[in-house]
């Protein structure tokens, strides 16, 4: 009598424990009516959510334009060269704002590039293996600190260090630059500029440890083949390879300067004018809007703010997206070896 | 000769990022731990001139706040994560991607600023509601684009054999594929409260402060940055030491997160950073 049992040895044998286990799975259930409503119910509630990400930008920019809208109908595109921040006349003009907000952000850049590529250079290249992952834990640390802190530590350190210690310095040496004249309170873009710089570090240096990563291996090897020494190596195979992604994490830094608040109302003295020297106090987009929103005299003053934010938006976003365009177009495809 | 002055310029460099580091992690301990008394974790604001009072206020305040943005963002960034790494692979995908990494890059301000004009401006009060609004639309970034590296580094084998065991397509990626993923979900939770736990500026014109305690969503409420810095910005030595010993409570609780997290996955706060 022929059975469906198949021999041991015979091509599709299932064993008895095998076929014990596949018959706990009732067969054709998959494509009952119940399944399939309720993938599509998961499905639906899923894409909600992705949707829901969109729609808060939306909604983000949606608000600011709105909320704005005041001032943007009697100002229009002249507030952001105008230099008059009068609350009491209604008179409402961006430029300081923007100068202060450049200006802070530049000399973030200029002090934290040079010793953020450094960091990467040595975490990723120079350092013993089994340091590595202690010093990118401790560079890491630096970006949890939160930005009030940052700036409480801004005012009661290093604020009286550089206008006890520094502002000497650098008026002596420095002073033919113009940049470091007139007196020094204490409270000055320059404290705004050092403090950005340290918040800025570790992304910065973060980034290009992911970008050096994705430098392949080969390009190192050919450079040291043909004789290089350890920095020159460095310099041509992996830098100039990188560079592209290197500026990639400089402008996300930039980015990030640009938005920080905290820290620089704190240690920035918060007078809306221009001045050419580093001493004098100043004040961000950010700032103002942190120090004067719930304090504003009239609607127009608050449209007047709500417009900054909508500046700094619009500057934050086009600055991330030039940014990640940069840093994509080098690491994509090459996922970052797990050296640390 | 240049090699060797090379080296030693990037070891310096290396330095002298670390030195910041050490300086700020010093002072907070060294200034905080003079006010660390029963009083500062039990009682709230004393007036000026009174000895004792505490941030006990803040840091219930605190709690409540990620409490409510938890609400929103966890399951906000969660299912935005599945969505990216199940159904995600294509254009749509990317659109929610870059849509994510733009609200990551947004300066928290605007943020407090847009929850300022949807929730307190409808309601015509600050209240805990806005603060945890604000703090949770700057959770969901973080939580879903982890959430999908996470879901990605399951094996494909795992879903298939789920599949090809007749379980539904919701089944498996919900029971078989985040559950294998959960230990990363969690770790990208905590890295997204980390960073909102220390935020001030949405807070600023959303749940703004408060003196004492509150249990309602719909009122103003302390939190410990906006209270650290009301305190380090005023003229009184009490204050500005209470200011120190709640940085140092606010730091030692961000740094244990951001720590464990490493130490268990070696992923880091920064997208970059692994």
């Amino acid at each position: 009598m022929r059975t469906l049992q198949k021999a041991p040895d015979e091509p599709g044998f299932v064993s008895d424990q095998a076929a014990a286990k596949i018959a706990l799975v009732p067969p054709g259930r998959s494509g009952s009516l119940g399944t399939v409503f309720a993938d599509a119910v998961f499905r639906s509630a899923v894409i909600a959510c992705a949707l829901s990400v969109v729609a808060i930008v939306g909604l983000i920019v949606f608000e600011l334009l709105t909320a704005s809208g005041l001032s943007l109908h009697k100002f229009g595109l002249k507030f952001l060269v105008q230099s008059i921040w009068d609350p009491v006349r209604d008179e409402f003009g961006a430029l300081p704002v923007i100068y202060g907000t450049v200006v802070s952000s530049l000399l973030a850049l200029l002090l934290a590039v040079p010793l953020s590529l450094g960091t990467a250079l040595f975490i990723t290249e120079i350092c013993p293996r089994q340091v590595r992952t202690l010093l990118s834990t401790c560079v890491e640390m630096l970006a949890a600190i939160p930005s009030v802190i940052y700036g409480l530590w801004g005012i009661f350190v290093l604020v009286p260090f550089l206008h006890d210690h520094m502002a000497p310095l650098l008026a002596r040496y420095l002073g033919w630059t113009g940049l470091f004249g007139g007196a020094m309170y204490g409270f000055s873009m320059l404290a705004a500029g050092v403090i950005l710089a340290i918040m800025i570090l570790p992304i910065i240096a973060s980034i290009t440890r992911e970008v050096i990563m994705a430098v392949p291996q080969q390009q190192r090897e050919a450079a040291m083949a043909l004789g290089a020494t350890r920095w020159e190596m460095l310099r041509l195979a992996v830098l100039r390879n990188a560079r592209t992604g290197i500026f990639g994490a400089v402008v996300l830094g930039l980015g990030r300067a640009m938005g920080e608040t905290m820290a620089v109302t704190m240690v920035i003295g918060n007078t809306a004018k221009i001045s050419h020297s580093l001493f004098a106090p100043g004040a961000t987009l950010a700032s103002v809007i942190a120090n004067e929103f719930n304090e504003a005299v009239g609607p127009m003053h608050t449209s007047a703010l709500v417009e900054l934010g909508l500046a700094l938006f619009v500057v934050s976003m086009l600055v991330n997206a030039i940014a990640q365009f940069f840093v994509w177009s080098v690491t994509r495809g090459m996922p970052a070896r797990n050296i640390a | 000769m240049v090699n060797a002055l090379a080296v030693g310029a990037v070891s310096l460099a290396t330095l002298v990022v670390l030195t910041p580091l050490v300086m700020i992690l010093g002072t907070v301990i060294i200034h905080g731990m003079a006010g660390v008394n029963w009083s500062f974790f039990t009682q709230i604001p004393k007036p000026v001139g009174e000895a004792g009072g505490g941030m006990a206020n803040a840091i219930v305040g605190s709690a409540m706040i990620l409490l409510v943005a938890s609400a929103i963002g966890i399951p906000l960034g969660v299912g935005a994560g599945i969505f990216l790494a199940e159904y995600g692979r294509n254009f749509y995908g990317n659109i929610v991607r870059f849509t994510s990494d733009v609200l990551n890059g947004i300066p928290s301000i605007v943020i407090g600023i847009t929850a300022y004009a949807l929730v307190v401006l409808k309601q015509g009060h600050f209240s805990l509601l806005a603060g945890g609004i604000a703090l949770g639309i700057m959770m969901v970034p973080t939580v879903c684009r982890t959430t999908e590296e996470v879901l990605l580094m399951v094996p494909q084998s795992i879903r298939e054999a789920a599949l090809g065991l007749g379980i539904p397509q919701w089944r498996t990626t919900l029971s078989v594929v985040v559950r294998t993923a959960t230990a990363g979900i969690v770790t990208s939770i905590m890295l997204a409260f980390a960073r909102v736990a220390g935020e001030t500026a949405p807070l600023l014109f959303t749940s703004l402060n408060n003196s004492f305690w509150n249990w309602k969503l719909s009122e103003q409420t302390a939190s410990m940055p906006m209270q650290i810095f009301v305190y380090s910005i005023s003229a009184y030595d009490d204050w500005i030491q209470k200011a120190w010993t709640g940085a140092m409570v606010l730091i030692a609780m961000i740094i244990f997160t951001v720590i464990l997290v490493r130490f268990v996955t070696n992923r880091g706060m920064l997208k970059g950073a692994r």
